[in-house]
C-alpha cells in the first residue's frame, strides 16, 4: 500500500485514450492520479520525480503473457515474469489459461492472484479456460470464473476442432456477456508443420504451416461470432488474408478486436535462417507482404492492439533440432521498443503507437487501465526515447532468455515504472533520481 | 583469419550468415547441406572420389588417411545401405569405427541430442556421421559439437542428403560428362525428399543446363520454382529431351493418403515406362537411389533395361563417402592446429 503524494515533473505526457501528448506534471495520491497539468490546492509532494527528457505514459497493457506458472516454473515463475514486465513498462498483463492445472476453477484463478498479490509488481489478469481442460470438448464453468475474476474466456493456443463445440462456447459466453479470446489455427491444415509455407520451409525441408491454417479457422471463427453474436477478440493474426478478413468482419459490424505479436511486426521467414531456433514460433513468421500487412492493419484501425505473446523457456526448450524446438519468444522487455521501431518505420504518431500498447488493450478488457485519467489506478511507464539499449542476457529480467532480437540494439529505455502509486522499477544506472 | 567456430552461447544464439561448413582456406569442415557450397568443393569431392574407386577394386582395400581417427556413425533413424557404405567408407580409410543406432524411444527417456553429444565427445571422436529424422539436426549438431569434429550428414528429416546426391552427381559425371550441356529430370515426391533437395542444389552448383521436376502438386513444395527448378505436372512433356531422368522412392504410406489416391493411379500418372522413356534423348539415364517399387515408380524393363545405372550407384558410394570424409578430416585437422593448446 502507498499512501505517498507524488509530483511527476517536466515529462512529456502523453496519455492516448484522452488524445494527451504534451510537456505536463502529473499529480499522485492515494495510489491514483489526482491531478494533469497543474497541482490540486495545497498539493504536498512527498516525492518529486524529475521526468525531464522522459515521456510519461501510462503502464502498458498486455493481452497475453504465459507467465509459466503454476505448473511449469522450471521455465519461469509469476515473482521472475512480472519483475521482467515492470522492467519493460507492462503494469498489467492477461495470464492465458494454458498453466498447469489449466485455469478452470475458481481456486484456480485464486492461487495465481495470491502469488501475483504476492510478488507485488504487474497487475496480472487471468484468462479463464473456454472448454475444459482446453480439451475442445466440454463448455468450463465460465461464470464461475467470471465471478472468480477471469477477464475473458480463452483457449491459449490450444485449437477447437469442433466447430460444434466453439458455436456452444460462442453462444454460451455470448448469453453472459464474456469476451472470448481466440487464437485462429485450423489444427488439420497446420498438422505437424513448424515454419511458414514458404521458400524457406521449401528449401530447408521443414514441415510447413500454410496460411489456410490461420485463415480457413478465422472465417469458421467469424461467421459463428457472426451467427451467435458474441464479442470476441482475434488474437495473434499473422497473415495479410486475415487482415483483409477482419476488415471485412469489421465493416459488417461484428463485435470483434483484433491484436498482433510485436515480433510478427519485424520477422519474416527468412529470418529463420539455416534452422535458427530462437524464430520458431507459432503462428510462424510469414511473409515480408504478412508483416507489411499487419504493419498496416495497426495504422489504419484494423488491428486495434500489439501484445507480446510473451512464452519464456528454459535453455534446453532451444536446444535441439529446429521441428522439436519449442516455440516461443521472450517478449516482455521488447513489446515498448519494438513498438516504437515500427512506429518510426512506418512514420506513425508516438501517441498512435502508444495507444496499441495501453488504452487499446485496456479498452479490449474493459478495464480501468491505460490512461492517465483522473482517478485512474497511478500505472505508469517512464521511458527515454531517445537512449538505445541492448538486448543481452545481463539486460533482461525474465528467466527466458529466448529472443530472435538478442544482440538488437533498440531505441526505448524504461526509466522507471510505477504501479498504483508506486515505483515497483527504477532503472539502475545513470536514470532519473527521486 | 576468421574465428573457426561460433561460440555456442548458452541462450543458443548464433551467427545466422557464417558458412558453418568451410573452415580456415575455405576448405571444408562439415558437410551438412550442398547450398552454399562452391562448386570448387564439389568439383573436388568428384574428384577425389574418382581417385579412390581403384581402392575398392583391390585386392588390399585400405588406404590409411584416416588412420587413428575415430567416426561414430550417430544413427537416429533406422537405416541399413548408407549405415553401411558409411562403415565400410571409414574402414577403408583405416579409421576405427563406432557405430550407434539410437532409437527415438531412447532419447525421450530425457537425455537430450546435447547430452547424448557430451558424452561421445568425452570419449575423443574426430567425426559424427549423423543421420535424424529432423530437418536441421545435423546443422544442430555441427553448431554445438566440440571445435575438432566434424560433422557429416547422412540424411536429416526432408532438408538434405548431400552425400547421395554426390553419388548420384558422380554417376552423371561418370556416364554423360559435362553438366552444362544436360537436362535432368526428377520425378517423385519432391516435397519429403532429403535426396531431391540436395540434388538440385548440386546440379546448379555444377551449372546443370536444365533441371526440371516432375510431380503432382501434392508431392511438390509450395513455390518449388524458388528452389532453382523447372516445374512440370506431366510426365511426358517433362521428359521431353532429357538426358537423366532421377526416379525418386515413393513410400508406401504416401499412397492411399491425402497425398496420392493409389499407387495404381500413381503409375499411370508418373511411372517411368519404356514409352515415356522414349521421349527422352536416345541415350537417356535413368536413375534410382532403390529400393524399387516395381509397378509403382517404374516398370521392371525399365529398372533392369539397358538405361538403367541403379546398381552402379552403390559400388560407387562407397568411394564417395571416402572422398567426403578424407577431405573434411582435412581441414578439422588444420583448425586444430589452429586452436590454442
Amino acid at each position: 500500500m502507498s499512501s505517498q503524494r507524488i509530483h511527476i515533473q517536466g515529462g512529456r505526457v502523453i496519455d492516448p485514450a484522452n488524445g494527451i501528448d504534451a510537456e505536463m506534471d502529473i499529480y499522485i495520491a492515494k495510489e491514483k492520479i489526482v491531478a494533469v497539468g497543474s497541482g490540486p490546492e495545497g498539493f504536498q509532494a512527498d516525492q518529486t520525480i524529475d521526468a525531464s527528457g522522459q515521456i510519461v505514459c501510462p503502464g502498458l497493457v498486455d493481452l497475453g503473457a504465459h507467465l509459466r506458472e503454476p505448473g511449469q516454473e522450471h521455465k519461469a515463475t509469476i515473482r521472475s515474469e512480472t519483475r521482467a514486465a515492470v522492467a519493460g513498462g507492462i503494469t498489467t498483463l492477461c495470464l492465458p489459461p494454458d498453466t498447469s492445472p489449466v485455469v478452470e476453477t475458481a481456486a484456480d484463478v485464486e492461487l495465481i492472484r495470491r502469488r501475483a498479490d504476492d510478488s507485488d509488481l504487474a497487475r496480472v489478469l487471468v484468462i479463464g479456460a473456454l472448454t475444459v481442460g482446453l480439451q475442445g470438448k466440454e463448455l468450463s464453468e465460465m461464470m464461475q470464473l467470471q465471478r472468480a475474476g477471469c477477464v475473458a474466456m480463452g483457449n491459449a493456443h490450444k485449437p477447437i476442432r469442433s466447430s460444434l463445440v466453439l458455436r456452444k462456447a460462442l453462444e454460451y459466453a455470448g448469453t453472459f456477456g464474456i469476451t472470448v479470446f481466440l487464437q485462429p489455427e485450423d489444427p488439420d491444415l497446420a498438422d505437424e508443420g513448424c515454419a511458414h509455407e514458404g521458400v524457406v520451409a521449401a528449401r530447408l525441408g521443414l514441415p510447413a504451416i500454410p496460411e489456410a491454417a490461420e485463415t480457413v479457422a478465422l472465417a469458421r471463427d467469424l461467421e459463428l461470432i457472426r451467427q451467435t453474436g458474441a464479442r470476441a477478440h482475434l488474437g495473434r493474426l499473422s497473415s495479410a488474408r486475415a487482415v483483409e478478413m477482419v476488415a471485412e468482419a469489421r465493416a459488417a459490424g461484428l463485435p470483434i478486436s483484433a491484436d498482433v505479436s510485436a515480433h510478427q511486426l519485424h520477422l519474416t521467414e527468412m529470418d529463420i535462417g539455416d534452422f535458427d531456433a530462437q524464430c520458431h514460433v507459432r503462428p510462424p513468421l510469414r511473409t515480408q507482404r504478412d508483416r507489411d500487412a499487419l504493419r498496416a492493419g495497426l495504422a489504419n484501425g484494423i488491428l486495434d492492439a500489439v501484445c507480446s505473446d510473451h512464452q519464456p523457456h528454459e535453455p534446453d526448450a532451444k536446444m535441439a533440432p529446429f521441428p522439436v524446438t519449442e516455440p516461443g519468444i521472450s517478449a516482455l522487455e521488447t513489446l515498448l521498443p519494438l513498438t516504437l521501431k515500427m512506429a518510426d518505420e512506418i512514420g506513425m504518431p508516438l501517441i498512435d503507437a502508444l495507444d496499441l500498447v495501453t488504452a487499446a488493450p485496456a479498452k479490449i478488457l474493459g478495464i480501468k487501465a491505460g490512461t492517465l485519467s483522473i482517478g485512474a489506478p497511478a500505472d505508469i511507464c517512464l521511458f527515454d526515447p531517445a537512449s538505445w539499449w541492448t538486448v543481452s542476457p545481463e539486460t533482461l529480467y525474465s528467466r527466458g532468455l529466448n529472443t530472435p532480437f538478442m544482440g538488437w540494439e533498440l531505441r526505448g529505455t524504461v526509466t522507471r515504472t510505477l504501479v498504483g502509486g508506486r515505483s515497483v522499477f527504477v532503472a539502475p544506472s545513470p536514470a532519473t533520481e527521486a | 583469419m576468421s574465428e573457426p567456430v561460433p561460440p555456442a552461447h548458452r541462450w543458443g544464439s548464433l551467427q545466422k550468415t557464417a558458412n558453418l561448413q568451410l573452415g580456415p582456406n575455405g576448405r571444408l569442415r562439415h558437410f551438412l547441406t550442398l547450398e552454399g557450397l562452391p562448386r570448387t568443393i564439389l568439383e573436388q569431392i568428384l574428384d577425389t572420389a574418382q581417385s579412390l574407386v581403384g581402392v575398392t577394386d583391390r585386392t588390399v582395400k585400405k588406404l590409411p588417411l584416416l588412420r587413428g581417427k575415430t567416426i561414430v556413425n550417430l544413427f537416429f533413424e533406422p537405416s541399413t545401405r548408407t549405415r553401411t557404405t558409411f562403415e565400410l567408407a571409414a574402414k577403408r580409410l583405416s579409421a576405427d569405427v563406432l557405430t550407434m543406432n539410437i532409437s527415438a524411444s531412447a532419447t525421450k527417456k530425457g537425455e537430450t541430442l546435447l547430452d547424448t553429444l557430451r558424452n561421445l565427445e568425452a570419449m575423443h571422436v574426430d567425426m559424427f556421421v549423423v543421420r535424424h529424422a529432423d530437418s536441421g539436426a545435423a546443422h544442430f549438431i555441427a553448431r554445438h559439437a566440440a571445435p575438432h569434429i566434424s560433422v557429416l550428414n547422412a540424411g536429416d528429416g526432408r532438408h538434405a542428403h548431400p552425400t547421395q546426391a554426390m553419388l548420384d552427381m558422380f554417376t552423371i559425371r561418370h556416364h554423360k560428362g559435362e553438366f552444362h550441356r544436360l537436362r535432368v529430370a526428377i520425378v517423385g515426391d519432391i516435397l519429403h525428399s532429403r535426396v531431391a533437395r540436395s540434388q538440385i542444389h548440386a546440379l546448379n552448383i555444377l551449372g546443370t543446363g536444365e533441371v526440371r521436376v516432375i510431380a503432382p502438386k501434392t508431392l511438390l513444395p509450395s513455390c518449388p520454382e524458388s528452389l532453382g527448378v523447372q516445374v512440370y505436372h506431366n510426365i511426358d512433356e517433362g521428359l521431353r529431351d532429357v538426358d537423366v531422368v532421377i526416379m525418386l522412392r515413393l513410400q508406401r504410406e504416401r499412397m492411399g493418403s491425402a497425398l496420392l489416391p493409389s499407387g495404381h493411379e500413381y503409375f499411370q500418372l508418373y511411372g517411368l515406362t519404356e514409352d515415356r522413356l522414349s521421349l527422352a534423348q536416345p541415350d537417356v539415364m535413368v536413375m534410382h537411389p532403390g529400393p524399387i517399387n516395381r509397378g509403382v515408380e517404374m516398370d521392371s524393363q525399365v529398372a533392369d533395361g539397358p538405361h538403367s545405372v541403379i546398381l552402379q550407384q552403390v559400388s560407387f558410394g562407397i568411394a564417395v563417402r571416402m572422398a567426403v570424409m578424407s577431405l573434411a578430416m582435412r581441414s578439422s585437422e588444420a583448425i586444430a592446429r589452429d586452436l590454442p593448446a
